[in-house]
């Protein structure tokens, strides 16, 4: 019990900081961004690139990760996004210039990058071990803490910062915001790039544990996606207790239904679909949006 | 992105247009070759490998002068489909080669894209050599389809044969992707292992292809304390991942697989947690290379910036396809008369050492030869590369 336990929480901390960025592109401009997945093997390849190829120490590694996502986050808002929304009043433009986005940045990968796996040397050596109780590598243990002080400080910086406020007041109005005189492109990109940059930052953290390869990209906006259903679509919390929810539950479904087979998603699936039809707003989200 | 830069990249990507376009313009006719394979998404790695050997392979006979078949001189040309790991698209592919007037398609690299684009092939008169190992694509009244490599249920009993009596191997557990290559992989697996004697103390653990984290996949696993560890039917992505797991959690048996892997990518994932790791190589250990199989990896290397071990297996299919058209010229618009070629074919391996020779086997496992006979090479992984644990040959 102690190992699922272990494993929920690595797992949940992960999954959470997957679905923030995604959540906070969605609250702010009302976009899916299907290429969040492919945002995150980026993170994942420039830290590979800097800390694994260059011996970069691993924190500048990581810091570079974030800093070319913020500007490919901010470009494509600037240049894609933010057009799009003006010429279109379509919700479906934006769902298909995500995908066009993802694909295009799958194949931006594959030529730069390659098509092989990559992995990094690890950041911590050694595997705490409580009596065979608990088993967990040291170097999970700091990515989870990691992930939590990342958690922590998005939302203080949410709270508390001048910009969180503006990023707040857009989500819940983007009118009544911009009569109260904030600068609503500005802190659309601001907040584009931000989310594209915990996308970055996630990637570069867990390049450590998983490695990166190409295909990535996809199966992480599909349980990005899973994470911000469960949790709520647009609210920070919400994303926050999907990922924590999902890591829990694959966790005890691998540790106690392997003898059935590879039931742990199907059942999550049907978990997923019986709690939408009950509450489609998901757990944290208003039934009107 | 290390020493594969982005203009390398570039520069290889024009360079095999370039090649395109030339045979186009030079004097030699231009015989073309299919590629019907996955490269793109999560199994990009497989196809990739396969592609990029075949351009390398068509790239260094053309800058030689060309392939002679009977009294003709040829460029060859690599016509490439993505599948995507579809067998819808595979289909497609087969379609656009048969449209293309080719009759030799090396590909699809998973079983179900193989078993689809039959009916096509076999209608269209295409020979291909999937990656595959159905034995329904390979028995009669299956025809044209010849297996490129070397099978599960024909590696996996020679390791543990070997395992059995080197290590005193008794107790063996499987671990599988939840799809139907890695899936059918562990239950021929599991198979041979009760066949000879070995006592199976895990085979329903599987986990998602798209799985990251393998160390609560694992767990259940190692309370079983296996003597071997097998990771069926394994992906290059996957395998760095899964050692580095297992080791952590405290696994200290032997960990086996049937598929072929690369060293680099061990070594970037799992460091020297993958010391003594067992897989299915070709014939690149430095004992066994010949030096036409170093210059194709040097080659390779400066084509696309990195040599990719998975090609060590998937140099030979089309230098098959070119020597048993050069056994026999009319093959090359008559697939019966390449069949019947294939029974008698015969001749020098150039990739590795000694008197290997190239010709097709399969009559063991399939009842006719529809199988190449690439050697059946198990490496050992230490510190960084392979070292041949022993070789061996199918039928």
């Amino acid at each position: 019990m102690e190992q699922i336990l272990a494993n929920g929480v690595y797992l949940g901390s992960q999954y959470a900081m997957i679905a923030l960025g995604l959540t906070l592109i969605f609250a702010l401009m009302n976009v899916l961004n299907f290429a969040h997945g492919q945002m995150y093997v980026i993170g994942g390849f420039v830290t590979y690139t800097f800390y694994g190829q260059w011996g970069v120490p691993f924190v500048l590694a990581l810091v570079m990760s974030c800093v070319t996502l913020a500007i490919l986050g901010a470009l494509i808002e600037k240049f894609l996004f933010a057009p799009v929304i003006k010429g279109s009043a379509r919700e479906e433009s934006t769902m298909l210039l995500a995908a066009g986005i993802a694909f295009f940045l799958d194949a931006v990968i594959l030529l730069v990058f390659g098509e092989k796996q990559r992995g990094v040397p690890k950041i911590v050596d050694g595997v705490f071990n409580w009596d065979f109780r608990i088993i967990m590598p040291y170097d999970r243990i700091l990515i989870c803490l990691l992930a939590i002080l990342s958690i922590v400080a998005f939302i203080g910086l949410m709270q508390y910062t001048k910009t969180g406020r503006a990023l707040r007041a857009l989500a819940q109005d983007r009118t009544a915001a911009q009569l109260m005189g904030v600068n609503v492109d500005r802190y659309s990109m601001i907040g584009f790039a931000l989310g594209a940059m915990l996308a970055g930052l996630v990637g570069g953290l867990l390049v450590t544990i998983t490695g990166v390869n190409l295909g990535m990209g996809g199966p992480t906006s599909i349980k990005a996606f899973m994470m911000v259903m469960i949790g709520g679509a647009g609210v920070i919390s919400g994303a926050i207790w999907g990922g924590i929810i999902l890591g829990f539950m694959e966790a005890i479904g691998l540790a106690l239904l392997y003898q059935y087979g590879d039931i742990t998603y199907l059942l999550i699936f049907v978990s997923l679909m019986i709690f939408l039809a009950i509450r489609p707003q998901g757990l944290m989200g208003k039934p009107w949006g | 992105m290390q020493r594969r830069s982005f203009v390398k990249t570039a520069m290889a990507a024009v360079a095999v247009t370039a090649i395109g376009a030339t045979a186009a313009v030079a004097e030699n006719p231009v015989l073309k070759i299919g590629f019907v394979g996955v490269t793109s998404g999560p199994a990009a790695a497989w196809g990739i490998s396969n592609q990029r050997s075949m351009e390398t392979r068509a790239a260094w006979i053309n800058e030689t002068g060309g392939y002679t078949i009977g009294d003709t001189t040829y460029d060859i040309e690599i016509v490439s489909f993505d599948d995507q790991k579809d067998p819808k698209r595979a289909i497609a592919g087969m379609e656009k080669m048969a449209q293309e007037g080719i009759h030799y398609v090396v590909g699809p690299n998973v079983d179900d894209g193989a078993a689809a684009v039959r009916p096509v092939a076999e209608s269209n008169g295409i020979m291909y050599f999937p990656y595959a190992f159905p034995k329904s694509l390979y028995e009669a009244p299956a025809s044209n389809a010849v297996l490129g490599m070397v099978a599960n249920y024909q590696s996996g009993p020679a390791i543990y044969k070997y395992l059995m009596a080197e290590e005193g191997v008794k107790t063996v557990a499987f671990v599988a992707a939840n799809e139907s290559d890695p899936l059918s992989q562990r239950d021929g697996g599991v198979e041979a292992a009760k066949a000879l004697g070995l006592e199976v103390v895990s085979d329903n653990v599987t986990y998602q292809v798209d799985t990251t984290d393998f160390t609560p996949v694992l767990t259940p696993v190692m309370r079983a304390r296996p003597d071997l560890l097998v990771l069926s039917g394994v992906s290059p992505a996957n395998a760095p991942q899964l050692i580095r797991s297992a080791r952590e959690l405290g696994y200290e048996g032997v960990i086996s697989t049937e598929t072929a892997q690369d060293a680099g990518v061990l070594a970037e994932g799992a460091g020297d947690l993958a010391n003594g790791f067992i897989s299915v190589g070709g014939a690149s250990t430095p004992e066994l290379a010949s030096p036409a199989m170093n210059e194709f990896v040097q080659r390779y290397t400066d084509m696309f910036g990195e040599y990719n071990d998975e090609s060590n297996t998937k140099v030979y299919a089309l230098e098959y396809i070119l020597e048993t058209l050069k056994a026999d010229p009319a093959a090359i618009t008559d697939v019966d008369a390449f069949q019947a070629t294939m029974d008698t074919f015969e001749a020098p391996n150039p990739f590795m050492n000694g008197d290997a020779k190239l010709r097709y086997v399969g009559m063991t496992s399939f009842g006719q030869k529809r199988q190449v006979a690439v050697p059946l090479v198990v490496n050992v992984y230490q510190n960084g590369t392979f070292e041949t644990l022993f070789v061996a040959e199918v039928d």
